[in-house]
């Protein structure tokens, strides 16, 4: 199958909404890492009303936690955890402007339909293939929460990150059509 | 009566740790070739042979297979006959983790208290299950559970008139309601009887067994195989894409239990099965 190359933070909303559910696509630029501490301290600050450590609009989420990097390496093994957990703070963080999110595993339908409603897109990366897509990471920036150790927010650079389109700006669930397919029980 | 001392317990157990996070074990791979074959999407065979590289790349490079380097946890078999010396049996494992989780540049996943939720910082302290058997050995297997796979476990008190449909059918839903959460091509590890607790620790127990490895007992050997068959008509498929290769394999464990109860737990590993296991 095609992979679509694809530059984050997105330039502009047409390119989300070329994306669709089942498309494999190859990711260039940066994205930030956040998974569960840091999705509570994000909710916490805009409840509170502070400014987030970074601007939202038009950028991609990586759901990880990533081992810790070994001398000369800039990461260690970075694959996505499971996506459902930070469902509860989703809509938030895409009503004030984020477009993307990588992660693995089924999303809630209220991140769908928000996904949908704000011209979102959801993907999905393998699930433990951390050692594999840590050489897709060229660069890792400290941004915040580093009292969280593997939890805090970094800046990463990526190239050519695969993942497959799961909930696109339409609505579609890649991994319900896929599964309706094959199943015979 | 046999000594061990302490200081060899925590060099095993330190080895273990980076070894079961660095070299996924044949049974695995050897699952992941054959299931190639066999698997009937595409992007299932893709996600498969991806499987397969980052399986390689672990190994070669010395770097963890998976972020999720788990919770440790250990099943030891400690002889009667076997005396250890120098320290606790619990704390030479503990350190042991510290010092593998540590000097293998291993995740630390384990907060001090599930409210306040503060990491520990080296991965302590382990799951340890001791077993007294005959015998002077002492028996370490150690497996790295990750976190994904552990939250779509689950355990149900059925009752005798349910059955094997009834066990069948929570064993199915468990399986379906997981799908991508739980990182498929899945090993499901199945308790059957025991009580509430016991038999928790029976499906655990059932995921140190080598993948592709049929229980003895020729009843269960076949239950098992049934079931492999029929989770692969889910049609979840490798991380949850579609397919037919939603569980590499599936492990039954059972014990008797009370004349009214007939507990199920599924404790669900993903495709990253990481058990090692050491002699001493």
């Amino acid at each position: 199958m095609a992979q679509i190359k694809i530059n984050v933070p997105f330039l502009d909303e047409a390119t989300v909404k070329s994306l669709k559910a089942g498309d494999q696509i190859l990711l260039s630029g940066t994205m930030y890492t956040a998974r569960d501490a840091a999705h509570k301290r994000m909710a916490e600050q805009i409840e509170i009303g502070e400014e987030l450590p970074f601007e939202l609009k038009n950028q991609v989420i990586y759901y990880v936690g990533p081992t810790p990097a070994k001398p000369g390496e800039v990461i260690g093994s970075a694959g996505p955890t499971t996506s459902s957990r930070m469902d509860k703070f989703t809509a938030t963080l895409l009503e004030r402007g984020l477009k993307g999110m990588i992660g693995k595993g089924y999303r809630g339908q209220e991140v769908i339909d928000s996904i949908a409603n704000n011209n979102a897109v959801y993907c999905a990366a393998i699930g433990g293939s951390g050692a594999l897509l840590a050489k897709k990471i060229k660069s890792v920036e400290s941004v915040a929460y580093q009292d969280l150790g593997t939890e805090a927010i970094r800046k990463i650079q990526i190239e050519d990150f695969p993942c497959m389109v799961i909930n696109d700006s339409k609505g579609r669930d890649w991994y319900k059509e896929s599964q309706e397919k094959y199943k015979k029980l | 009566m046999k000594e061990i001392h302490y200081k060899h317990i925590v060099q095993n157990v330190a080895r273990l740790c980076e070894e079961a996070n660095y070299d996924l074990g044949e049974d695995v791979v050897k699952a992941f070739q054959k299931a190639v074959q066999t698997e009937s999407s595409e992007a299932g065979k893709d996600v498969l042979n991806q499987l397969i590289d980052n399986a390689n790349i672990a190994t070669q490079n010395r770097v963890p297979m998976c972020q999720d380097t788990g919770v440790s946890v250990f099943i030891v078999k400690l002889g009667q006959e076997c005396h250890i010396t120098g320290g606790s049996l619990y704390d030479a494992i503990n350190e042991g983790v510290r010092i593998g989780y540590e000097d293998g540049y291993l995740r630390y996943s384990i907060v001090d208290d599930p409210i306040n939720r503060k990491n520990t910082g080296d991965n302590t302290p382990s799951v340890i299950h001791t077993e007294i058997t005959p015998g002077d050995h002492l028996e370490i297997h150690m497996t790295a559970k990750g976190g994904g796979a552990e939250n779509m476990s689950a355990l149900k008190m059925l009752t005798p008139s349910d059955g094997v449909e009834g066990v069948k059918k929570f064993i199915l839903d468990t399986v379906q309601e997981a799908g991508p959460n739980a990182c498929p091509p899945l090993v499901v590890g199945i308790g059957i009887g025991g009580n509430f607790e016991s038999c928790a620790y029976l499906a655990k127990k059932s995921l140190f067994r080598p993948v592709g490895e049929r229980h003895a007992n020729q009843d269960i050997a076949a239950f098992e195989e049934t079931l492999t068959q029929d989770i692969n008509k889910l049609g979840i498929g490798p991380q949850g894409m579609g397919g037919s290769t939603t569980a590499l394999d599936i492990k039954i464990e059972i014990s008797p239990c009370h004349i009214a109860a007939l507990p199920v737990a599924v404790n669900l590993n993903c495709h990253a099965s990481r058990h090692k296991h050491v002699i001493l």
